[in-house]
């Protein structure tokens, strides 16, 4: 039989046959767009953790005091001020021998911040220089903190987007204005470029002093935090250890199970938080995998409906002269074709869903290529397989018991 | 020279352990340019023998040649092109494609032998003329009448010009005046030299034919020229 005819033959008996045509393709359709759809969302929530971690600074590694919790016992004594200055001052020197590019002490705490009538109950981050690199801060206006702002422990602040907002209905002209900070009079000197985030951390909803500032204003000696930036391409573990066992020997402590300090990298932060969405993923493929299921089912349903009727066009194209390989090529040019079509119209569908759900989310989310490979996949081989087995077997009756099957 | 050569053809059914015997070993020969009618009380095994004929369906035992050929032991593959080049079956009940054009069903049988589209739709058209259906060819088989659909089914039959025609109760489904109208094509087939095999009960249709084979119990009982 011509290829062409093969074809023609197929696209007839779908025409032919619109109402059996349009309920198998609805089961695919469905089947592959929901599949698609719930596979990408779950993705993406994945992806966008992840890029969102990574926005709060690359290669990062962060020192905090106190112990940390093993077993559920603390493994040793260790109060919240024994990070100090000096502590970041003594590993900034020892850089290049630590695989370290930038270290960046902070002192963070929460204030009461007001303009004129205008009050907020937001995060004040006592920082350097290195807080810009480390944290990868971009600014949308003005100037991050300078060397002589901590030199002359000057009243100065940077603003996130998200506090400016608050603060000045007009955020192009906050430059130069005076917030208070418990009562203390701040000179706004930039603005920050939003990094998006929710919740408490939020790097959007911060103001930075400079570090000298904010020990004084507090009455402080220590730091809340070390943040550092390791050399690009070097294993951050290893980098953590390095530095670990450094502050280790600063701090004059031998055993690593009595340090008085914690500290994590932003590969384990990353993978709790994957390990998080991979269970949301894993959750959305399950339902995802009853849709395709239940479409799969639908057009097994629609196939196996048909086969009497269908079972004796077989017996008459035999007696015609067709030999059981051409029926069966027929058969199954006419799921290919069912297939093709409803899965190119399940994907379309599957990225109309996603970009619904992407919306009402709010968040970014994009079709990715195992999604459609999986769906596509198992719905094309539930097609053709239920397309082609009654085909198969009836192809293999004598005409005439085909022409007699009811 | 014989179209059809038919030698102890012996078709037996086991179903549950019971058997029976639709076909008791029936010899006897065909003419080219004969038209047989085959008569006889139902279940007395005159489908039987027609499917074996038609290539449909394969004998227990015994032998047949289809002009010259011996095809009661050929391959599946080999019977289909046999059912597609030599013979034109008509069935009682039409068995055109559903919601199918008239001239796609008339061109079915060119398909499956890859006869060039253009030669398809021109032999077509000419076999629906030949059968006065030359302003119905685009209507589908569920818009014609019994006797329109019948007539389809004749000029599909010699879509191929098959050697033999073979017809089982042409007119049983259809109504005295459509049923003349068919016999009237076989006649005029048959005047053209076509070889034609038909099962009848009606002895107004097989008067048409030349010759009477009447079948009993799986086994002929009469042979008649007339
Ligand atoms: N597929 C089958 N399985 C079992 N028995 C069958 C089968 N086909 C036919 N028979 C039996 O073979 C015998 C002959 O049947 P056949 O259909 O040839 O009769 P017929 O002469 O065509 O009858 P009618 O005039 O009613 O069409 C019958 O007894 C029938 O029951
Ligand atoms: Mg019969």
């Amino acid at each position: 039989m011509r290829v062409l005819d093969l074809l023609t033959t197929a696209t007839d008996s779908l025409r032919l046959n619109k109402m059996r045509t349009a309920l198998a393709m609805l089961g695919i359709v469905i089947g592959i767009g929901a599949v698609i759809a719930l596979i990408s969302l779950g993705q993406s929530s994945q992806n966008s953790v992840a890029s969102q971690i990574n926005s709060l600074g690359k290669n990062l590694i962060t020192i905090s005091p106190g112990a940390t919790v093993s077993g559920g016992v603390r493994g040793a004594a260790g109060g919240r001020t024994t990070l100090t200055l000096d502590n970041a001052q003594k590993i900034a020197e020892a850089a290049s021998s630590l695989s370290i590019a930038a270290v960046s002490p902070e002192y963070s705490t929460r204030s009461q911040v007001t303009v004129s009538t205008t009050n907020t109950n937001t995060q004040i981050i006592g920082g350097t220089t290195s807080y810009e690199n480390v944290h990868a801060v971009t600014m949308s206006s003005g100037s991050f903190i300078g060397q002589s702002d901590l030199d002359s422990s000057a009243k100065v602040a940077v603003l996130g987007p998200t506090v400016a907002s608050t603060l000045f209905s007009d955020t192009t002209s906050a430059i130069g204005q005076t917030i208070r900070i418990n009562r203390t009079a701040f000179r706004v000197i930039g603005i920050m470029t939003a990094k998006g985030g929710t919740g408490f951390q939020n790097p959007d909803d911060m103001i930075i002093i400079p570090l000298t500032t904010a020990q004084q204003k507090y009455g402080v000696k220590n730091v809340s935090s070390i943040a550092i930036t390791a050399n690009d391409g070097v294993d951050l573990t290893t980098v953590e250890n390095q530095v670990g066992s450094y502050l280790l020997t600063l701090h004059n402590i031998s055993d690593t199970s009595s340090a008085d300090f914690t500290i994590r990298n932003q590969q384990d932060l990353i993978g709790a938080a994957t390990k998080v969405t991979s269970t949301l993923t894993a959750l959305l493929s399950g339902i995802a995998a009853i849709s395709l299921l239940v479409g799969g089912i639908g057009i097994m349903n629609i196939m196996l409906v048909t086969v009497i009727e269908r079972t004796r066009e077989i017996g008459l194209r035999k007696a015609l002269g067709a030999t059981s390989g051409v029926v069966i090529t027929q058969f199954l040019t006419e799921s290919i074709f069912l297939t093709v079509i409803g899965g190119a119209l399940g994907i379309v569908l599957g990225g109309i869903l996603t970009a619904i759900a992407a919306k009402v989310l709010n968040m970014s989310a994009s079709l990715t290529v195992p999604a459609i490979v999986l769906a596509v996949g198992v719905s094309a081989g539930i097609g053709i397989i239920f397309g082609w087995y009654p085909a198969q077997k009836a192809a293999h009756l004598s005409p005439i018991d085909a022409l007699r099957f009811e | 020279m014989l179209m059809i050569e038919a030698n102890k053809l012996r078709k037996e059914y086991h179903i549950e352990g019971v058997e029976t015997v639709a076909l008791a070993d029936v010899t006897f020969s065909i003419a080219k340019g004969e038209f047989v009618a085959i008569m006889g009380p139902s279940g007395s095994g005159k489908s039987t023998l027609m499917h074996i004929l038609g290539a449909l369906d394969q004998p227990t035992s015994g032998t047949y040649v289809l002009d010259g050929q011996d095809i009661s032991h050929v391959s599946d593959r080999d019977l289909a092109g046999i059912r597609n080049r030599k013979i034109g079956f008509v069935f009682q009940s039409y068995n055109l494609l559903p919601r199918t054009p008239a001239i796609k069903n008339v061109m079915l049988p060119m398909m499956y032998a890859n006869v060039v589209p253009a030669e398809r739709t021109e032999r077509a058209a000419k076999l629906l003329t030949l059968v006065g259906l030359h302003d119905r060819m685009g209507h589908r088989s569920n818009q014609l009448s019994g006797g329109q659909q019948q007539r389809v089914a004749i000029a599909r039959a010699l879509a191929l010009d098959p050697a033999i025609i073979l017809a089982d109760e042409p007119t049983g489904n259809l109504a005295t005046t459509q049923a003349e109208e068919i016999m009237h094509i076989f006649r005029d087939l048959h005047n053209e030299g076509h070889t034609i095999v038909m099962i009848t009960h009606e002895p107004s249709v097989a008067r048409y034919a030349k010759r009477v084979i009447t079948l009993r119990d799986g086994r002929i009982v009469s042979d008649q020229k007339q």
